[in-house]
């Protein structure tokens, strides 16, 4: 296994010897990866080799599967230990959003898809709720389009902009790392197109990590590249290193469609 | 092709025979049981509408809707008419002609006036039974979809709740009235004789000596009925919503009680209500669970207050037809009363469940993902 975050930076999120079990069914082996942070990192490989699991454990959404857990290694966000009995879960999931593979707007109106995550932790100044509902709009280049219906439901909307109004609705409670789940697979390409250059965009504030089963748009936009295969950490560096001179021959394997 | 002659049939065709056969049995039975349906419904409406609707206008007979239950007197006056009127205008007309202008007396229990009573008591009984099923059933229902870890108990445990929807309406009865009439504590400053245990609490006693036979006795045991139908359909309404939408609201740092209140209920609701509503038609419906606990073949309106009300028997519609079939001779007399009383009951069930099947449709319509 290669280490390739060289930098000096704290990363946002360090991934310690990480082993993960569904039930008796261990399926992350002993994950170590560090997350640099204002970057984006792609998790890419086959599918069922562990790189959703992980991605849920950073804001432990898993916690709802039964029967999975953390079964050794530790997972630190600015330092701090997720884990620990005494983390604010709910804080934690403030500050580390998630979007999600199949586009999951409330049945509410676009408006109060935005302005939930800022009710839940209790804002109630009317006023700055529209700011932020119009600030995460524009954000996400969907405020134009939706100004005039901001009332009506979500799901008028199309797919494409059905998941940038969950991106939307991530960055509203100003979170510092944004999860994403394939957040694309079930996009046409100019859809996808926009939310990549929405990526690109919103990298400048977040820490961003995607796990996508599409190699050219891990190749697009992310700045580091995580390959998984069986649940283990097979090589991690630089995108462009991996995509052009991967050091394992499993992962040009995988990069250059032998496999996967 | 070969001797394509063999396609043409030669003789008695069997196989065509059968098949008529086995159609013609089928279809007589189908057409055999709707006949029989419809005998029955056309029988209950022939002699059920003139009670209840009128040629003239306003086309319904309110009095019947609006009136008190009352006996009815059937007499020949001094001039050889025979008269038949309920209890109140008799004693009128007693009152006006004397008693010895009456001949040939006779009375008919409960046939005479209308029955507002029944359809009060009836709809007390259910709303309240409704409210009880739907606080305690909801309640489940959340905590078995959403909070409890699924595994064999908990399956065993919702094989129970299935089980319990199959229970004949009169277990339920014995059971309120062995629990909710006999054995529901009370707080008293005197408890009864019979009290199983009464506990002191210093300016008054915890009496575990029931709730006599009452409305609220009797809507705690049609809840009962109602609870396993409520709490299955309430759970398959809460797994409808998408997983998406739990996940969602978590992940933005919503609590689970939170994310359950906002996001989960408020879209499981619609099929919720959906479901209480045939539910509301079968409570409304039985007569067994009340027969013990709360119906009363005669009471007089009004009921006093709310308070008073809930610790007092009711009159109900489904009792008041078991009254009026199984206790009184029937007689030209009596017929107004029963099949009216059945008339209106059988419109009763057919708004809620037309109600039911009509929201159903909007809901399915309506909330889509």
């Amino acid at each position: 296994m290669v280490n390739g975050s060289s930098t000096t930076v704290t990363p946002a999120i360090a991934i310690d010897t990480l082993r993960f079990n569904y039930g008796a069914k261990q399926v992350l082996h002993d994950i170590s990866l560090d997350i640099a942070p204002r970057e984006i990192t792609a998790f890419i490989g086959p599918s069922g080799c562990g790189k959703s699991t992980l991605l849920r454990c950073f804001n432990r959404i898993n916690d709802r599967i039964p029967g999975a857990k953390v079964t050794g290694g530790a997972i630190r966000i600015g330092g701090i230990d997720i884990a620990r009995p005494d983390l604010d879960l709910q804080v934690l999931r403030r500050r580390v959003g998630m979007v999600f593979q199949k586009w999951n707007p409330f049945p509410k109106s676009i408006y109060n898809n935005i302005a939930y995550g800022l009710r839940i932790h209790g804002e109630k100044n009317r006023k700055l709720v529209d700011e932020r509902v119009e600030y995460c709009l524009r954000r996400v280049a969907l405020w134009d389009d939706v100004k005039d219906r901001l009332h009506s439901s979500a799901f008028g909307l199309s797919g494409g902009q059905q998941q940038r109004l969950c991106i939307a609705r991530t960055i509203a409670t100003k979170p510092d790392i944004i999860l994403m789940d394939e957040p694309c697979s079930a996009l046409d390409p100019l859809s996808t197109l926009k939310v990549e250059e929405l990526l690109l965009e919103l990298k400048k504030e977040y820490t961003i990590v995607i796990v996508t089963h599409n190699l050219a748009q891990a190749s697009r936009c992310s700045d580091k590249t995580a390959f998984f295969y069986l649940g283990k950490l097979i090589e991690y560096d630089a995108t462009q290193k991996m995509f052009s001179n991967p050091s394992v021959r499993q992962t040009e394997e995988y990069v250059s469609g032998a496999f996967g | 092709m070969d001797n394509p002659e063999q396609l043409i049939r030669k003789g008695v065709h069997h196989t065509a025979l059968k098949e008529g056969a086995v159609k013609g049995f089928l279809g007589g039975l189908t057409w055999g049981v709707v006949l029989v349906a419809l005998l029955i419904f056309g029988k209950i409406c022939w002699d059920g509408v003139p009670t209840l609707l009128k040629p003239e206008a306003p086309f319904v007979d309110i009095g019947f809707l609006t009136k008190e239950t009352e006996t009815l007197h059937v007499f020949d006056d001094s001039a050889g008419t025979r008269h038949s009127m309920p209890a109140s205008e008799y004693h009128a007309w007693v009152d006006k002609n004397g008693s010895a202008a009456v001949f040939n007396e006779q009375t008919y229990a409960y046939s005479g006036g209308g029955i507002a009573g029944p359809i009060i008591g009836t709809a007390l009984l259910t709303l309240l039974s409704i409210v009880i099923a739907l606080f305690f059933g909801v309640a489940a229902a959340i905590y078995l979809s959403e909070y409890a870890k699924q595994g064999r108990f908990i399956n065993l445990v919702r094989l129970a709740i299935l089980n319990l929807a199959g229970v004949p309406s009169i277990v339920f009865g014995l059971f309120g009235f062995a629990v909710f009439v006999l054995a529901a504590p009370v707080f008293t400053g005197d408890p009864a004789d019979r009290t199983l245990l009464a506990i002191p609490l210093g300016f008054t006693y915890l009496s575990f000596q029931g709730w006599n036979s009452s409305l609220i006795a009797g809507s705690a045991t049609l809840a009962c009925m109602i609870l396993p139908v409520i709490i299955t359909a309430s759970e398959e309404s809460l797994r409808a919503v998408p997983q998406g939408f739990r996940e969602a609201s978590l992940a933005l740092g919503a609590t689970r009680w939170h994310t359950i209140r906002k996001c989960v209920l408020p879209f499981a609701l619609p099929g919720i209500l959906t479901s209480s509503v045939l539910s509301l038609a079968r409570a409304a419906g039985e007569t067994a669970p009340i027969m013990f606990t709360a119906a009363v073949a005669a009471k007089e309106l009004p009921w006093a207050n709310p308070w008073v009300m809930l610790q007092n028997q009711v009159q109900a519609l489904p009792y008041h037809i078991y009254t009026l079939a199984a206790r009184i001779p029937t007689s030209e007399y009596t017929q107004r009363a029963q099949y009216g009383s059945v008339f209106v009951f059988l419109m009763m069930i057919f708004i809620f469940s037309a109600l039911s099947m009509f929201l159903r449709q909007r809901v399915r319509s309506k909330l889509k993902w």
